[in-house]
């Protein structure tokens, strides 16, 4: 009886909190490389697939909210942003899940063991990564305030400043992956040529995904602006 | 004549079973809506909200109900065409009664959204354009009154607009918000006062022996604006701010200020709601008492009593308390969407445009204003999600209910008709 009544029949589900669900497990599964890269660095596979797992069953959950999120927004709902833009966040934020499951997947797939001299260096980069894509679910967590000023003003200004500390994340990310990837260069004569070709494509896609939760702020930026 | 003269009592009592009936439809349904706003807000407890609908609904209708109903009475039918045969009339109101009451009925028991103020206007138009003659039908009323039907929610939904982006401008958007939210609510505390008694006092409190001047009631509003203001700041200083849960979300604190506003304007929205909405039950209670009290004539002026206006604030009273409340809680566990601040400028818009309506004498329906006032939040970018599928689902009521509500009417006309004569 209740379902019919015109006035709660108007309230839609808000896609916004399962947004920002969405984006926390993302940056569970991204979270979870770090650990998987020390397992890998001691050679312990076992435990790296663990962690593997993990980030498989996280991006999983991820991929199931966001079909919710999908299946909830019909184009007759009145949003206070464009619908698109929104699923073009949503779709940005899921490839952070993605990347971070590519990346253990061919690295546990190829038993892939980081030398010993680009360890450190290693480690560095994936952290700095990880905090880049978590400093894109602090922006996103700011989703619920902006509803309430109705995108404007100062809750506006805190976000944007969010996002540029995003950017800069990104950037420091960036200069860690152009150091690596020389520290790389000078040891790959010693690496099979095939395991060396990987390695590159692994620290790219670690770039990746600082560049995707790069994306999910100018996404955010997208909505603000308007 | 002999009609009224042998069957009177039995007539009266009848219209007031019937009369009593649609009111506790009233309460048991339509008062979910204009509460339920401050149950999901979590501004009210649910007892809290059942208490304040029980003062202000019947409030309302004592107070402010009087000029749907007379409207409802003699406002859509032209009663001097039935100098001649009051029975008709008689009849008219009772089948519209009747009519209305069993459409409600219906379309509860089948979940379909209807008004009950559209059943009882599509039933007295009915009863009188077919059963009577098309003539005795004030087309021009009749016109205003379905023109209203679509100006309140699209009012409501402009005063709302505003009324969020104040909110926005001066509390939610700024360096402070908590500040500024103590600082500014009692304006808008003051602001629920004023309206409410200005529309009030300036409408209608005759028929309880106050006949006021446009100064004095201005004067008077003032005052209770004050009073309502004065309560309000009392009610504030006891919200402090808790910074803890601001960390996760910003506006925690904010929205409990807000949720002392949502009691006022709680307060305003049932007032509102039973201003308008006792008229659907007890206009057409008025109209038949008023020709049997007259013996059979077809009066314009008598002046209605105020025990029928209790009558329909009793039964409105009485449907809340026995079924209103289960329904006022499931609307309020659905709209947890719109908090305090939403809420309370969905509800005072809404109830601002209700008991204008109310003064003016028209019959409209609260929850297509209410739903209005929602769009109308959300039009200032103040909500995530809104379902705009129900604009077509109130057309299709208001396509549906009027026909279905005189066809009715139409037929329990004749019956009564046969019946009595």
């Amino acid at each position: 009886m209740v379902s019919t009544n015109p006035f709660t029949q108007m309230f839609a589900r808000s896609p916004f909190k399962p947004m920002q669900e969405h984006i926390a497990k993302a940056q569970q599964c991204a979270e979870q490389l770090v650990p998987f890269f020390e397992a890998s660095f001691a050679d312990d596979w076992e435990k790296a697939e663990k962690y593997q797992l993990i980030i498989a069953d996280l991006e999983h959950e991820a991929d199931d909210i966001k079909k919710e999120i999908r299946q909830s927004l019909p184009s007759g709902l009145f949003l206070p942003v464009p619908r698109t833009d929104l699923l073009n966040l949503l779709r940005m934020q899921d490839k952070i899940a993605n990347t971070a499951k590519d990346i253990s997947g061919i690295m546990l797939g190829r038993k892939m063991s980081i030398p010993t001299l680009i360890q450190n260096e290693m480690i560095e980069f994936v952290k700095a990564a990880v905090k880049t894509s978590e400093q894109a679910l602090t922006a996103l967590n700011e989703l619920d305030e902006l509803i309430a000023a109705g995108f404007r003003g100062r809750e506006v200004q805190v976000v944007e400043a969010l996002i540029d500390k995003l950017d800069d994340l990104e950037h420091k990310t960036d200069n860690l992956e152009r150091h690596l990837r020389h520290s790389l260069f000078k040891v790959e004569k010693e690496l099979d040529p095939i395991d060396a070709i990987f390695l590159y494509k692994v620290i790219s896609w670690i770039g990746d995904l600082a560049d995707r939760a790069q994306d999910v702020g100018g996404r955010l930026q997208l909505l603000l602006a308007r | 004549m002999n009609i009224i003269a042998q069957h009177g009592d039995i007539i009266v009592i009848m219209a007031c079973v019937f009369g009593f009936f649609m009111a506790w439809g009233v309460g048991a349904n339509d008062v979910a809506n204009a509460m339920g706003t401050s149950v999901g807000s979590k501004a009210l407890t649910l007892k809290q909200a059942i208490m304040i609908a029980i003062v202000f609904e019947f409030a309302g209708a004592y107070l402010a109900g009087g000029a749907v109903t007379a409207t409802i009475r003699k406002g859509i039918i032209d009663p001097s065409i039935l100098s001649g045969t009051p029975e008709l009339l008689i009849f008219g109101m009772m089948s519209a009664l009747l009519a209305a009451a069993i459409w409600l009925l219906v379309a509860t028991f089948f979940g379909w959204p209807v008004s009950t103020t559209h059943s009882i206007v599509g039933a007295i138009v009915g009863f009188a354009a077919v059963g009577i003659s098309p003539d005795a039908v004030n087309w021009a009323k009749v016109a205003k009154i379905v023109a209203s039907w679509v100006v309140s929610p699209v009012t409501a939904g402009f005063i709302a607009f505003f009324l969020f982006r104040t909110v926005q401008r001066l509390v939610l958007d700024t360096k402070n918000p908590f500040e500024n939210a103590q600082k500014y609510v009692p304006f808008y505390i003051y602001l629920v006062g004023f309206i409410i008694s200005m529309v009030t006092f300036t409408k209608g409190l005759k028929h309880i022996g106050l006949d006021l001047s446009f100064g004095n009631s201005a004067l008077i509003s003032v005052g209770v604006g004050f009073l309502t203001m004065i309560i309000g700041k009392i009610m504030l200083s006891r919200i402090k701010e808790d910074k803890e849960a601001d960390k996760d979300y910003h506006f925690t604190s904010v929205e409990k200020v807000f949720g002392v506003l949502m009691m006022f304007t709680a307060c305003a929205m049932a007032f509102a709601h039973g201003s308008n909405d006792v008229a659907n039950a007890v206009g057409p209670i008025a109209a038949i008492v008023g020709i049997v009290n007259a013996g059979g004539e077809v009066l314009q002026e008598t002046v209605m009593p105020s025990w029928i206006l209790i009558l329909g604030g009793t039964g409105i009273v009485a449907g809340l308390v026995m079924y209103g409340h289960k329904v006022i809680a499931t609307v309020g566990q659905n709209i947890t969407e719109l908090t305090p601040s939403r809420g309370f400028a969905a509800t005072l818009a809404a109830a601002t445009t209700v008991v204008v309506a109310s003064g003016t004498g028209l019959p409209i329906s609260t929850t297509h204003t209410l739903v209005g006032a929602v769009l109308g939040v959300g039009l200032a970018r103040g909500l995530a999600a809104l379902n705009l599928k129900v604009i077509g689902t109130i057309f299709v009521s208001w396509v549906v209910t009027l026909p279905a509500g005189a066809g009715l009417s139409i037929i329990f006309f004749f019956m009564f008709k046969g019946m009595f004569s």
